[in-house]
């Protein structure tokens, strides 16, 4: 029972914090202030806040971005070993280099490397860590703009009118709001919330101690509680250690293991409420985040559960499934974390996946391939389940014979099209990755044998393709394979969708608002709640459920 | 002169990105760094270091092997967890063993450096060596007496159907752990076949074990990290005879040293009560 006392804390504490934080997070994306910080950064840069940019200018601007950062990102692994703090570590080789660029940059956080032997103090301060503030920034925004082309009034006459092109705001300024307003000053009082529980934070390459049996062990050192913060907050998730989470000097206690959990979701938990507040009805919110709330809470329940049941050989043999966990966290604060951790797009781990029960060690993989929508990641999240809300109007609309219609928009063609290549593109990087890894053989690399390695191989590409970035671990991916292979799933999984997205907020804003009647579908009740869970849950069944009874299912049967 | 507007958004995405890097990449882990050289907060900030007479020893949060240079267990010491990190508990190589729930079936050799044991076989055989260690029952289901994993390949005439034609138990080469097996002589298993591929189908034999055995199961399996500071208050209480007896103390005073270097649920509430070894070895040699 005690077991149970971590996550249902951790609701409470969500369910406290929904409207406070999410009015915060309102304030700070929608306020028509610019402070003085911000108007000198946007001369510096160069560009003029109050410029209106319509969906293609917009997202033009997150790739141009986006590919400078991965490109600087790759120059600065490349010669860290010229420049200060690099510990004499050597530069990181080409094809690692290349994937932790990406990978960073797409808000994965998928590691090809182990922090502690592979990447300097500065390479993790100002290339690694910036990454993780503005790729969780560049997520928000665009779940922003998403929801400014549902909430755009178009005047009569106007719609689809060339002339005057739909706008969707300024991805400067929300890139800069959201990182200065929201992340920063959340990641500084946790910082020091972090180090008070014993998280380093120095710029030492460590010291030498001299063990009781008289052998010499290596304490490492490093700028860990600055990036710890922003890691789990942006929902990023790429460790500063090795062992990410799990490792003493990142998570050094029960406490501090709550507050990561909380930091994964605190943000896309209070989303929905910016949602509902752009949109101008609160109850659209609340409908958004319920849904979120009913598959986070099954999956986390039935992770928690399979894990304590502890089932399996080697877990039954040991007595309970701690192989891969370590003593301060426990079963339940093991299993709440990796739920969590997949719930969102974090990737962050607190124990190793890989060696939990089979159906626990399944639960992460479901929580990815679910797409990352309950909660997901900073704004990815509400943006994926926002496209799933609009399936699930269309599929509602056929059934009864109305009009699909969600907040006043009507969801035509386009926008189904637009939805419908939106879901597609994770799959077919999912399965197309696993069955090309298969075919080419570069599934030998795996650790374990039988249908253990399959689940290795399809958890290595769910986790790249949905920018989770955790890894089942047992798999050697620092191959120029694996680093490419996997490379490309991140970027296609990221910034496809998000121009997908993009180009349906545009299409949204297009539209002037059909006033509603009587035949309205209504789309904040528990029926509709119940709809969009269950539209997701056929659509994930009918897309995974044959790779995993060959993964997973298999091993549990056997 | 105007720029192609492709160009001016890439100098502006440039400059965004050079300014963001010194805000967020130099000047806010540069300013927690000085707040970590706070009174109060830079012990944590350096890492939690314990001195022993201006040596450092280690740190609060990190375990350590207390083991002899052949890797053997100091019996003076209460012994941390199984580590998978380098050769135990090196904070420069962090690791968890990644081996799965069903990893049973040991790779065999005559050469010890290419043979790699499965995962039950390590719980297996660490828990023998546990209870040699403490004097008590090192038994486990799954487990041989010898310490592997009890595991059969069943041959079936028809795959998986039909009666049984051969077994082996797969992960010993001499006398096996089951004499017979549904009216078949087991067979040893010979180094450099591969059972499963030949049709056998993996079979673990849970024997007589006690469902709780003597030795828990933190002390049988590796940890996240490699480094967990940490053992159950379980695994502590079965070192305390050895500790009373190689220290000349009382059982009642290891106990109550135990006791005060316990890390308590958070709040009384989160998390499992866990015994720190580092700080309760450096207490047994003050005292």
């Amino acid at each position: 029972m005690a077991g149970w006392i971590f996550p249902g804390t951790l609701v409470l504490a969500l369910v406290v914090v929904y409207r406070p934080f999410g009015d915060y997070l309102y304030r700070a994306i929608a306020g028509t202030a610019d402070a003085r910080a911000e108007r000198v950064l946007y001369r510096l840069v160069g560009v003029d806040p109050k410029a209106q940019q319509t969906w293609g200018v917009y997202a033009r601007s997150v790739l141009a971005f986006s590919v400078l950062s991965v490109l600087f990102l790759y120059i600065l692994l490349r010669v860290q070993d010229k420049l200060w703090l690099s510990l004499g570590l050597p530069p990181v080789t080409d094809h690692v280099a290349w994937n932790t660029a990406v990978s960073f940059v797409s808000n994965t956080n998928w590691q090809a490397y182990s922090g502690e032997s592979t990447m300097g103090h500065l390479a993790q301060m100002a290339g690694l860590a910036v990454q993780n503030f503005v790729s969780a920034s560049v997520g928000i925004a665009v779940a922003v703009a998403l929801i400014r082309g549902f909430a755009a009034r178009k005047a009569p006459g106007q719609a689809r009118n060339p002339a005057t092109p739909a706008t969707l705001g300024n991805f400067w300024v929300d890139l800069t709001r959201i990182t200065l307003r929201i992340l920063v000053p959340v990641s500084v009082l946790f910082a020091l919330v972090f180090m008070a529980g014993g998280v380093v934070q120095n710029l030492s390459g460590g010291t030498d101690a001299t063990t009781l049996t008289g052998a010499t062990q290596h304490l490492t050192g490093g700028p860990v509680a600055s990036q710890e913060v922003i890691k789990l907050l942006g929902t990023n998730g790429g460790g500063f250690y090795n062992t990410n989470s799990a490792h003493p000097y990142e998570n050094p206690a029960t406490w501090t293991n709550w507050l990561q959990v909380f930091l994964i979701l605190l943000i896309p938990f209070s989303l929905p409420r910016v949602f509902g507040r752009m949109a101008g009805q609160n109850r659209q919110g609340y409908a958004i985040v319920a849904v979120m709330a009913v598959l986070a809470i099954a999956s986390t329940a039935l992770t928690v559960g399979f894990e304590l049941h502890g089932g399996g050989t080697v877990p039954q043999a040991a007595g309970a499934a701690m192989e891969g966990k370590d003593v301060r966290f426990g079963v339940p604060g093991s299993a709440t974390f990796a739920a969590a951790t997949t719930l969102t797009s974090t990737g962050a781990v607190n124990s190793f996946h890989d060696s939990y029960t089979s159906l626990g060690g399944m639960m992460p993989m479901v929580n990815m391939m679910l797409g990352e929508v309950a909660p997901g990641g900073t704004g990815s999240g509400l943006y994926g389940l926002l496209v799933l809300a609009i399936i699930t109007v269309f599929v509602a609309g056929l059934m009864v014979g109305r009009t699909p219609e969600y907040l006043g928009k009507k969801i035509g063609a386009q926008e189904m099209k637009l939805a419908s290549s939106y879901f597609l593109v994770t799959p077919a990087l999912v399965l197309t990755g696993t069955a090309t890894a298969f075919a080419t053989g570069h599934n030998s690399t795996a650790l374990n044998t039988g249908p253990h390695a399959l689940s290795e191989v399809l958890y290595a590409f769910t986790s790249a393709a949905n920018n989770n970035g955790s890894a089942f671990g047992g798999i050697t991916v620092n191959t120029p394979w694996w680093d490419t292979a996997l490379g490309l799933a991140m970027l296609l999984g990221r910034f496809l969708p998000i121009v997908l997205v993009l180009a349906l907020a545009g299409a949204l804003a297009e539209q002037q608002p059909a006033p509603e009647t009587e035949g309205t579908m209504p789309t904040h009740q528990p029926l509709f709640v119940g709809m969009v869970v269950g539209v997701t849950v056929v659509l994930v069944a009918l897309t995974f459920l044959p790779a995993l009874a060959l993964g997973p299912i298999a091993e549990a049967l056997a | 002169m105007r720029l192609p507007s492709w160009i001016s958004q890439h100098l502006a995405a440039l400059r965004a990105l050079l300014v963001f890097t010194v805000l967020l990449g130099l000047a806010y882990p540069l300013l927690l760094v000085a707040a970590g050289r706070l009174p109060g907060l830079s012990g944590r900030a350096d890492g939690s270091l314990l001195h022993v007479n201006g040596t450092v020893v280690g740190s609060r949060l990190i375990g350590q092997s207390f083991t002899d240079a052949d890797g053997n267990p100091d019996p003076r010491y209460f012994q941390s967890r199984p580590s998978a990190a380098g050769d135990g508990y090196d904070p420069t190589a962090t690791s968890a063993s990644n081996l799965g729930p069903e990893s049973v079936v040991d790779t065999l050799s005559g050469n010890p450096g290419d043979a790699s044991p499965s995962l039950l076989t390590q719980v297996c055989a660490r828990s023998l060596a546990v209870g040699r260690l403490e004097g008590v029952d090192g038994s486990r289901p799954y487990c041989t007496a010898d310490g592997v994993g009890a595991v059969l390949a069943v041959f079936h005439r028809d795959g998986f159907a039909g009666p049984v034609t051969r077994v082996v138990s797969v992960n010993q080469t001499s006398t096996p752990f089951l004499a017979g097996y549904a009216g078949v002589t087991v067979e040893p298993a010979k180094i450099g076949e591969d059972y499963q591929a030949l049709g056998g189908v993996i079979t673990p034999i849970r024997g007589t074990a006690p469902a709780h055995p003597a030795v828990p199961a933190d002390a049988v399996t590796a940890g996240a990290s490699g480094l967990d500071p940490h053992i159950s208050p379980q695994y502590a209480a079965l070192q305390i005879p050895r500790i009373a007896r190689e220290r000349a103390l009382t059982e009642d005073r290891v106990r109550t040293l135990i006791k005060q270097h316990t890390d308590d649920r958070a709040l009384g509430l989160l998390g499992e009560p866990a015994v720190n070894t580092l700080e309760l070895n450096l207490a047994l040699d003050r005292t």
